[in-house]
């Protein structure tokens, strides 16, 4: 396989405040190739959006603190680097699009102004070449009219236009990696298999590596080459899409699959996980799903399984594949955990 | 079938006076345009549509709690636009609503026991402290919510068990009939599946019947026997759940359908999605004819003037569109494979 473009070892971001402590990611490793992309799964208060704003570097500190681990980007730790360097990667290397995209676009400022912005800034062209790109960008991204709608505010763009309008941001220095967080989650059926049909698209134009931090299950589906589940901001799965799908390790993947309707197959009952996703603050003794497994055993709610690394370039944080495993890490370990 | 519908919705339409400014022209949006359908007792019925396509305002049409521009809505029977005040309280008590956000529908200086037990204040029920007690404690246990819960307030709570106590808020009256505006699309997965099994277990114990309201098809396949698919006002289709999914009879079923991610990449990967073009035009300007021509594949030139209400079509479905129930599909076949 490739040299991966981003390898995530270990990372820890915790938010500590007087009161208490947070861990909201609490040892998350993986590695992003170029041209693939990588789903991570969970649901809210898993981990998996402050872990993408993590990368990025945009959390406020305090009270949010990356107390662990190393972003590798092509070689070098985004979390060392000064504000200064972080910013010429921001946007320009690694790129983000976000859930709501009428709130994370300006609303006083031109959509083609708003596109120009970042190319002037990244690479140094005057701000007419800018602005000519922002319309090919706009058209790029199957904007009607471009010419026309670059001078738009983004009020007068449509849910699906102003998601787009964001991935022409995103794209305007072709980076390595685009992280959307949610993209698709505030648009209906219709523009949502327009939007994602569009990302796949452009994903092999650029070979862009996109990490998609999402809930939807169909979503992933659909998107992903490699999966990871977070629950209680630690990593309990990764593997391959098929085989997430065909043989899921963990009971909390198995719960969570189980747990999602289809179209296409009528369940008399969905295999719903019993009780709530746990508080955070108080810290874990044992596996934090251990209160909603089905399989739960005495260790479990002891000791702190690790994670298994299996066959198959897989892993699963749960005691019930500790036979099968091959090897064994921590997930607070930096270095030696990729896969 | 011998036994008279619980709700039959006649030709409804709801039309809002909107101005562009203060003095600008007035338009006129028709966000219900002529709806009819029976929901008959003990039914799930779904109307499924996207944004904009005029779900909610008929289920608060159908709630009374809008008032409706031209047709009717009965309810065993009765015409609800002809009731006093007095005789809609009677009516809601046969009819209830579950909202969508369990975080704006509960009040939040109530405790979980006044806010589930309000609707007997109002309507002067169970006044008997033990008789009370006795139907809280069965209510509280058919809606998986623990009796600790009843001195604390919403805030303590998260979404699926808030979820609970509007639902429990929504039975305490033992309705016939319980308007469900997307009930699980606030929640996460795991949390949604537990309201889901829930609201099906209540209806199949309770003899409920459900209006359900969604723009999830899955959801919508998993709870419900009969669908009505709304587009800008209209309902473009209906039929059985089975029916409709395996063979949709009107292009923009078919295309929502294709458009709808399946958990599992087997079939995601083997699939044929049709891509809509556009966006769904404004309410305000609908298209002529058909209106969903301009982005409709099958688009012939008589679809620009002529306006389709629904038709019968084969197997029960109707459907308004006068050219896909006449198509060979087969070759399609791979669209809905399974």
């Amino acid at each position: 396989m490739s040299e991966p473009v981003l390898s995530v070892r270990g990372l820890r971001t915790h938010f500590i405040t007087r009161e208490r402590t947070v861990k909201a990611v609490d040892g998350v490793t993986y590695d992003l190739h170029p041209g693939k992309t990588l789903a991570v799964v969970g649901e809210s208060g898993s981990g998996k959006s402050v872990h993408a704003l993590s990368i990025l570097r945009l959390l406020p500190e305090p009270p949010a603190k990356v107390v662990g681990g190393e972003i590798l980007f092509q070689g070098r730790d985004l979390l060392k680097m000064g504000a200064e360097e972080m910013r010429a990667i921001r946007g320009n290397r690694i790129a983000m699009i976000f859930q709501e995209p009428m709130t994370s676009l300006n609303p006083v400022i031109k959509v083609g102004e708003q596109i120009a912005e970042a190319i002037v800034l990244h690479q140094g062209v005057t701000q007419e070449k800018a602005w000519a790109k922002a319309v090919d960008l706009l058209k790029k991204v199957g904007i009607p009219h471009p010419e026309e709608r670059v001078n738009d505010y983004p009020h007068q763009f449509s849910g699906g236009m102003r998601q787009r309008a964001m991935i022409a941001i995103a794209l305007s220095c072709e980076p390595d990696v685009l992280i959307a967080d949610e993209p698709t989650t505030a648009l209906d059926v219709t523009i949502q298999a327009q939007i994602l049909d569009l990302m796949k698209q452009l994903q092999r134009e650029y070979h862009m590596a996109i990490i998609l931090i999402t809930h939807n299950i169909g979503v992933v589906a659909e998107m992903a080459d490699d999966v990871v589940v977070m629950y209680a901001g630690r990593p309990v799965e990764h593997a391959p899409i098929g085989e997430l799908f065909a043989s899921p390790k963990h009971p909390y993947t198995k719960g969570l699959l189980g747990s999602v309707p289809s179209i296409y197959v009528r369940k008399e009952r969905l295999e719903a996980i019993a009780g709530q996703p746990p508080d955070l603050s108080g810290g874990f003794v044992g596996c934090p799903f251990a209160p909603r497994c089905p399989s739960v055993m005495e260790r479990c709610k002891t000791e702190d399984p690790p994670q298994f690394h299996l066959a198959g370039e897989r892993m699963s944080n749960c005691w019930l594949n500790e036979g099968e495993s091959t090897e064994r890490s921590h997930r607070h370990e930096s270095a030696g955990a990729a896969k | 079938m011998s036994v008279p519908p619980l709700l039959q919705v006649k030709g409804l339409k709801k039309h809002f006076d909107v101005r562009k400014g203060f003095f600008g022209e007035k338009t006129t949006v028709k966000a219900v345009d002529g709806v009819s359908f029976d929901v008959m007792p003990q039914e799930s019925f779904a109307v499924v549509g996207e944004t904009g396509c005029g779900k909610t305002t008929l289920g608060k049409l159908v709630l009374a709690l809008e008032k409706s521009t031209e047709g009717s809505v009965l309810f065993d029977g009765a015409d609800i636009s002809k009731m006093n005040g007095a005789e809609l309280k009677k009516m809601r008590r046969q009819m209830q609503v579950i909202f969508q956000d369990p975080y704006s529908s509960l009040n939040p200086r109530m405790t979980v026991e006044d806010i589930i037990t309000e609707p007997w204040v109002i309507h002067d029920m169970h006044k008997d402290p033990a008789e009370r007690s006795k139907k809280l404690a069965k209510l509280l246990d058919d809606c998986g919510i623990a009796k600790s819960y009843l001195p604390r307030h919403p805030h303590e709570f998260s979404g699926g068990q808030r979820q609970r106590v509007g639902i429990a808020r929504a039975l305490a009256l033992d309705p016939k009939l319980v308007v469900a505006d997307e009930p699980v699309s606030a929640l996460d997965v795991s949390i949604q599946a537990q309201i889901l099994n829930l609201l099906k277990d209540l209806q199949k114990e309770r003899k409920l019947a459900y209006l359900f309201i969604s723009h999830d098809f899955s959801v919508v396949r998993h709870l419900c026997t009969r669908i009505a698919v709304m587009y800008l006002g209209r309902v473009v289709e209906m039929a059985d759940s089975e029916t409709l999914f395996n063979d949709p009879q009107h292009p923009y079923t078919e295309a929502l359908l294709s458009a709808v991610p399946v958990p599992d990449p087997s079939i995601e990967k083997r699939r044929k999605r049709i891509l809509l073009t556009g966006d769904v035009p404004s309410p305000l300007k609908p298209p002529s004819g058909c209106r969903f021509h301009p982005r409709c594949r099958y688009m012939k030139e008589s679809c620009r003037v002529n306006d389709q209400s629904l038709i019968k079509a084969k197997s029960g479905h109707e459907t308004a569109c006068e050219v896909l129930p006449f198509k060979d599909k087969r070759s399609e076949a791979a669209l809905v494979a399974l």
